[in-house]
């Protein structure tokens, strides 16, 4: 239906140049220890819509935040309307034309809607704002985007979906000619979206150029023409995108078809249940997630970043509360409320943010390690200080940290050491299941294989593992099976046997498309 | 390979000296600074370097001392504790008033407000703790809460006039002199620092006082309960406050209900002299000691040399900040430092 009216649309867009609005050519970014874009070159089309696709850090977030003057390339070059762009700033994108609606949103909680919307050219009279014209020129953006409340509401109280139309509507309010959308449907209910898609066809209809990512698959058909992929931070594909079917766009994701590599998790696990969920849920509403993790075994956790794999093992752990659901240590039902309760029945979380949440960074490597069980090393309330430093050598032996010294502070080391430094305190508790969530983010490969090496002697130890993961190749190399999130829920249960990448990513699409279908 | 082999050994020592350093940094930079205003004063300041200045000197850093050493301990964990001074009064009057209960023979009464002091400011910074963590509010607002509660509880008690007639033996221990220069109540306050800094540095419950001034979060998910640390921290500031009262009694001799009026700001302004960090996890209370130090040399020496009253507390004010602009530097030289050796 709508595929009709978009063919309609791009005649009347045609403004008689067909010079592309935007053109990337061998565009890179480095990060330290990662290479975020490697070469990309591709071309938007003026007055299309564009789509741009890939997995989990593919390097969409690079590109959109490149665009939007977040970062700058390290090589290549950037045309935009026909000059070269290199904004410096968030404000040089906004004024050259380009506006960003990342998928966190960027709103002033505390203020009015109105003020958010107008918030770069507030109307005013000798430095005094022009409430009146303020809050007429917001309601008309409202309005547009279908969003009924009133311009003077605070933005903090608003809820996610609505807030999401404001940033929608803040963009809509300055004349742009490249529209750039992170994931804007991701909290929206269908009839939003379809208002969304309205909104975005009249704005084709004014030439307007979109760049539009998005997770839900089947519904890229309905905003775009064209559509971009990328893959490990390579372009891999700029190509019209009728005719492609949602299989052959996850095929182009993947690229490859990787499977299990027997790597790590060859060997079988050994005995009984370490951890067991039956029925947990996060909120009344949510659904229900049980699964199981074997003495000796690794299970990974696949899914999409959103698809609430983080939050759930955060309810699991007792770092965030749950609203039901039991779980069970090596068979034993127990009552998990805080992270307390989790330690001291031996469940440990190795958290994806490492140096906000897990490391005391400015305390010393053998502080960082005890901090778990101060009683091992103390007596009466009282540290012993050789105990401790024992230990603690012990634990940087054992895991093969690299410091000069015990007592250097933990905020000095590269990250493969500080999640030795993470993983070593657990141990230092003795615990029968451990959670990782991210464990290699961030760290380079030769550390990255060490970590590996060390997950997969915790399980030959007998220790249930699970481990959250971004990177597929990864969880595919050191898991037995591997639980796939979609959107909350666990769609489905791949076995070791049955790894396949493209597989995977069709379970942690599979709610995502329901939604559009339903 | 014996070059090697030496270059190790060297190598070795020097990681053992930078870590002497490393640990003494903090205390050892303000201790030269207190050096340094002392010499500056002995050789400009008529009697400043005399006996009897000292001991002046003792007895006026006491009270202020005792408040910032439990004071160090909230800011430790990353809070800060405005209501120590009118505990303080607080604890003056409900000390004072137990001691001149003519029913009570000296001794008991003394013993009694001994304890009734301690507990009054205890009991004040446990609700003060308490307060804050139960209803995850920033402790600058309870205590400031607290500072208005416990003045007004105090005018209360004492029918808003000052109490008299402290027993005759308590007055006497109150001017007692060690040694010809250490007054009574200057080695109390020495005392409460020796045990705070036993406490920090020795204990589990000091651990964890760092541990959650560095952060609090990374403790909660290591499977502790920082609350209960925390409201531990606020007690131990009221339990130094009602300590610091009878500090208070025993110099003035007098419970007042307009005791103590900004008390906390000397004691804050101490803490912070002494290198410890106001967003928590890093300091000593020896430094707090060396800090409360240089406040009262400060004042003292600028009297001597006949400098006008106004022109004080622009020097102290001066002090303060120019202390914080100087840790700054301090942290990024031992940063440096720190990357040079990890590096190397």
């Amino acid at each position: 239906m709508h595929g009709d009216e978009l063919s309609g649309f791009r005649v009347e867009t045609s403004k008689g140049t067909d010079s592309p609005i935007l053109r990337l050519q061998s565009v890179g970014k480095r990060f330290p220890g990662v290479v975020a874009l490697r070469d990309v070159s591709f071309e938007i089309a003026r007055g299309s819509g564009h789509v741009l696709l890939g997995e989990n850090g593919a390097g969409k977030s690079t590109l959109i935040n490149l665009l939007g003057g977040v970062l700058q390339p390290d090589d290549g070059s950037i045309w935009f309307d026909g000059a070269p762009y290199r904004p410096a700033s968030p404000l040089e994108a906004f004024k050259a034309g380009i506006r960003v609606v990342h998928q966190e949103l960027n709103l002033l909680s505390n203020l009015s809607v109105a003020e958010n919307l107008l918030f770069e050219q507030l109307p005013s009279r000798r430095g005094l704002v022009n409430f009146r014209e303020m809050n007429r020129r917001a309601a008309e953006l409202l309005a547009e985007v279908g969003l009924d409340v009133a311009p003077t509401t605070e933005v903090g109280r608003l809820g996610v979906a609505q807030m999401q139309l404001v940033e929608i509507a803040k963009a809509l309010c300055h004349e742009s000619k490249l529209l750039v959308l992170d994931e804007p449907t991701a909290t929206l209910t269908v009839r939003e979206v379809d208002r969304l898609f309205a909104i975005l066809h009249r704005l084709k209809a004014k030439g307007v150029t979109t760049l539009y990512i998005s997770h839900r698959l089947e519904e890229i058909s309905e905003v775009g023409d064209q559509v971009t992929v990328l893959r490990d931070g390579q372009h891999v594909t700029t190509r019209p995108l009728a005719g492609l079917g949602i299989p052959d766009i996850v095929q182009l994701m993947v690229g490859r078809t990787i499977t299990g590599q027997g790597a790590i998790g060859t060997a079988a696990p050994t005995g009984g249940e370490a951890l067991g969920v039956t029925d947990l849920k996060l909120a009344a509403d949510s659904p229900a997630i049980s699964f199981s993790v074997g003495q000796g075994e690794i299970v990974g956790i696949a899914g999409l970043v959103g698809s609430g794999r983080t939050e759930m093992v955060r309810a699991l752990f007792g770092a965030d509360p749950k609203a039901a659901g039991t779980i069970r240590i090596e068979g034993r039902e127990v009552e998990i409320v805080s992270p307390k309760d989790a330690v001291s029945h031996g469940l440990c979380l190795a958290t994806e943010d490492r140096k906000g949440q897990g490391l005391l960074l400015e305390m010393s490597c053998a502080e960082n390690m005890t901090i778990t069980d101060l009683t091992r090393v103390s007596r009466r309330g009282l540290l012993q200080r050789g105990q401790e430093d024992d230990f603690s050598k012990r634990l940087v032996r054992e895991l093969r940290v690299k410091t000069p010294s015990i007592h250097q502070a933990v905020r000095t080391f590269s990250g493969g050491n500080q999640q030795k430094v993470v993983i070593a305190k657990w141990l230092f508790r003795g615990p029968k299941a451990l959670i990782f969530d991210e464990p290699t983010r961030g760290i380079d490969v030769g550390a990255k294989a060490e970590i590996y090496e060390l997950l997969g002697n915790l399980a030959s130890d007998g220790k249930g593992i699970l481990v959250v993961s971004s990177d597929l190749p990864e969880l595919m190399a050191i898991c037995h099976r591997i639980l796939v999130f979609s959107k909350g829920r666990i769609a489905g249960e791949v076995s070791r046997a049955e790894f396949e990448e493209h597989r995977i990513l069709s379970l942690a699409y599979q709610e995502y498309s329901r939604v559009r279908a339903g | 390979m014996s070059e090697r082999v030496e270059r190790v050994e060297a190598r070795k020592a020097h990681v053992k000296w930078d870590n002497l350093l490393h640990i003494s940094m903090r205390e050892a930079g303000v201790t030269v600074a207190l050096v340094l205003i002392v010499l500056f004063f002995s050789a400009t300041a008529p009697y400043f370097a005399t006996t009897g200045n000292f001991l002046k000197i003792f007895v006026q850093i006491a009270i202020n001392t005792v408040l910032a050493a439990g004071m160090t301990f909230v800011i430790l964990t990353g809070g800060i504790d405005l209501s120590v001074g009118s505990v303080l009064a607080l604890c003056t009057v409900v000390g004072a008033t137990i001691m001149t209960d003519e029913r009570l023979s000296a001794g008991i009464s003394i013993t009694l407000a001994f304890v009734a002091c301690l507990g009054t400011g205890a009991i004040c910074g446990a609700i003060n703790g308490w307060v804050c963590e139960k209803w995850k509010l920033p402790s600058f607002i309870v205590t400031l809460g607290m500072l208005n509660i416990a003045s007004g509880v105090a005018r209360v008690v004492s029918n808003n006039s000052t109490i008299t007639g402290l027993p005759q033996s308590f007055v006497e221990f109150g001017n007692m002199i060690f040694f010809g220069v250490f007054p009574s109540i200057f080695v109390i306050a020495v005392g409460v620092v020796l045990i705070g800094w036993f406490i920090l540095r020795f204990t589990v419950f000091g651990r964890f006082i760092f541990a959650i001034g560095t952060n609090e979060e990374a403790v909660r998910l290591s499977g502790h309960n920082p609350s209960a640390i925390k409201i531990a921290a606020f007690t131990i500031s009221g339990l130094t406050a009602g300590i610091a009262a009878m500090v208070y009694l025993l110099r003035l001799n007098v419970g007042s209900p307009i005791a103590g009026i900004g008390y906390e700001l000397n004691a804050i302004a101490a803490v912070i002299i002494g290198g410890t960090s106001l967003s928590g996890g890093k300091g000593s209370i020896i430094g707090t000691l060396v800090g409360a130090c240089i406040l009262q040399v400060l004042s003292t020496g600028l009297q001597l040399l006949g400098a006008e009253d106004n022109v004080k507390p622009i020097v102290i004010g001066t002090v303060i900040v120019l202390a914080v602009i100087l840790d700054t530097y301090r942290n990024k030289f031992l940063r440096a430092m720190e990357s040079r050796r990890s590096d190397g």
